[in-house]
């Protein structure tokens, strides 16, 4: 409040007042929510956690004990299948849009990446059922993966041409006024000068595909049973979280519970990781 | 070193060296040319996973186009056994849910946004922001668990009875509560969309120039004259856009809808009855669903929800663009 407000009418001085006062409300109220499910996921998920939670598949509805060793396998499997197929091409895409699409071919592919970044991951999730569910003639961890690996390449796309853009222009003319290849620059100057943000939006694209479960139900599907066979449906903890919340037993909330900490700890476990790998990297860079 | 007639003879050796160990131009250029088609197929395969969206929901969704044609979007019916086939009280439910979702976050989001680029201390401005960006890293389905289980009967026993006795007269809110229901669902999904509209609000708000701020406040305007006048005028069409852009997330969100609203295709005018929306009947129905024009019906609420969204995000693109021409305001900030 640096203006002099002593010779402001009364109105507006009220007005003034009021308006900051909810705007600050505002602010505030949207944090509430943050902390009520976090705080709930954590005081209802602690309590089933345990030794079994982490080593055994789940018990017959109904019974008790049991845990998700195998949905938690097979949501790390399905995330990295699903990274070995989102980052090359979203990185390359990304590539192609800051050093070779400053014109009508690269607004054209910006364009189509904004449009499948807007599609609703449930339109992805019936895409990769008819490409490959249809193909297969079962559900398996492929498709789910492929469904994941395509969600994440427009946000690594988008968010590494950001990044790429940002190296300076004068980097790029050095090394190939030293005589290095166009392609060599690209990978070993630029690419390397961006590491740091690139690294930051693979895990942008990462945390957004770990929780997503619409587009499991009818690729992955499932499983109860332990499976590593990538032509098998495969069980991924938001899937069983999903069922298990739907089950009228007490004893499948909780596991539910619990299994959203395990999912929501993986999430910021990963994203706190990649910042330190991230981080390291910059100062490497840097010296 | 210190010999004067050696000198040259090293130079020399270095000139002969040095393109012996130098990539011949033809070689680079044949390298330079396999990576760029590495990059260009990396965007190729952008294009090709649209294209292939497209195809695949146009030719699955042929038959129950065939079959039903515009009707489609408009019966009520939604019969599996006779195999009759209507998207309207999906629509409904996909369009009032939205709608219920930004009358709650649109308010709350655009202030979020001002405090944070207004009037916030700095030093808690790194931590506010961190808190709403963890918002949307929150898990869908965890949106969902805790609508169940801890939304839902808030609503049911302290929040319903407060809105039919007041606003019962409205018809909004009347009829059995259940705590699930379209209420619920707009809620959490107001709560899923309020990062992405405060954080593109923020970038939008940040681009109105400094000066319209300074030159405003030299005036005598107070901070909400200010704000009023200088931002909120200037960032109205990027916010729109935001807006917008909110309003596409929530209409295809699935998963947290699909556990809190109910899952029934009926239209009620009371936001406590429950309803169904395009992308929750997908997600139910799908992998159970028996019989060409069952499946096919359902892809065809994929590809009306798919045109909705586009539409819906090519707009907000448009706004926030208009704003921004363009820049990442990270560049600006």
């Amino acid at each position: 409040m640096l203006n002099p407000i002593n010779n402001v009418s009364l109105r507006r001085r009220f007005s003034n007042g009021l308006a900051v006062g909810l705007i600050t409300l505002a602010a505030l109220v949207v944090t509430v929510p943050l902390f009520l499910i976090l705080g709930t996921v954590i005081v209802r998920g602690a309590s089933g956690l345990n030794w079994a939670f982490f080593t055994q598949i789940p018990k017959p509805v109904g019974e008790i004990g049991g845990g998700m060793a195998n949905a938690i396998i097979g949501s790390v499997m399905l995330l990295g299948l699903a990274s070995l197929i989102g980052v090359p091409l979203g990185v390359g895409a990304g590539v192609f849009l800051a050093e070779y699409g400053r014109n009508k071919w690269g607004n054209i592919v910006r364009f189509t990446s904004d449009v499948l970044n807007g599609v609703p991951s449930i339109v992805i999730g019936l895409t990769a059922y008819a490409l490959v569910v249809v193909t297969q003639k079962h559900f398996s961890m492929l498709a789910g993966s492929v469904a994941l690996g395509i969600m994440m390449i427009p946000t690594i796309a988008r968010t590494t041409e950001e990044v790429l853009l940002l190296v300076p222009q004068t980097i790029r003319e050095a090394a190939l006024g030293l005589g290095i290849p166009r392609w060599r620059t690209i990978v070993s100057v630029v690419l390397k000068t961006a590491s740091a943000g690139i690294i930051t939006s693979i895990m942008l694209a990462f945390a957004r595909i770990a929780g997503e479960t619409a587009p499991l139900i009818f690729t992955a599907l499932g499983n109860q049973y332990w499976n590593t066979n990538l032509n098998q449906p495969t069980a991924a903890l938001p899937l069983q979280i999903y069922s298990y919340a739907q089950m009228p037993y007490e004893q499948a909330h909780s596991q539910a519970w619990t299994g959203a900490l395990v999912l929501i700890s993986m999430i910021m476990l990963t994203v706190i990781l990649f910042r330190f790998i991230a981080n390291r990297g910059a100062i490497k860079g840097a010296s | 070193m210190g010999d004067p007639s050696l000198t040259n003879s090293p130079d020399a050796e270095k000139l002969k060296v040095v393109p012996k160990v130098r990539v011949g131009p033809k070689e680079s250029l044949f390298a330079d040319k396999v990576f760029r088609s590495f990059v260009v197929l990396c965007a190729l395969a952008i294009m090709a996973v649209v294209g292939l969206i497209v195809f695949e929901l146009l030719r699955e969704s042929r038959p129950s186009v065939i079959k039903f044609g515009f009707k489609f979007l408009t019966k009520q019916i939604w019969d599996p056994v006779a195999e009759d086939f209507g998207a309207l009280p999906f629509i409904y439910g996909t369009l009032v849910s939205s709608i219920v979702a930004l009358i709650i976050a649109v308010p709350l989001s655009v202030g979020t946004a001002l405090f944070l680029t207004e009037l916030c201390p700095l030093r808690l401005r790194g931590i506010l922001s961190l808190l709403v960006e963890l918002l949307s890293a929150i898990p869908s389905v965890i949106y969902g668990l805790w609508g169940i289980f801890v939304l839902s009967p808030f609503l049911r026993v302290h929040v319903e009875p407060f809105l039919a006795k007041y606003f019962g007269w409205t018809g909004l809110f009347s009829g059995p509560k259940y705590g699930w229901g379209m209420l619920a669902a707009g809620v959490i999904l107001a709560i899923m969309i309020l990062p992405i509209i405060a954080s593109i609000t923020r970038e939008v708000v940040t681009a109105v120039p400094r000066v319209q701020r300074e030159a405003a406040l030299a005036l005598g305007a107070t901070r909400w004259e200010m704000l009023r006048m200088a931002v909120l005028r200037n960032a109205r069409p990027g916010i729109f856009g935001a807006v917008i852009l909110g309003l596409g997330r929530a209409l295809g969100e699935t998963m947290a809808v699909t556990m809190v609203i109910g899952n029934r295709p009926e239209i009620a005018k009371s936001l406590f009855a429950p309803g169904h929306t395009l992308a929750s009947v997908i997600a139910n129905e799908f992998s159970e669903a028996v019989g060409a024009t069952y499946l096919s019906a359902l892809v065809e609420m994929a590809l009306v929800l798919f045109v909705v969204t586009l539409i819906v995000n090519a707009l907000a693109g448009l706004l926030v663009w208009s704003v921004t021409r363009g820049m990442p305001a990270r560049a600006l900030a």
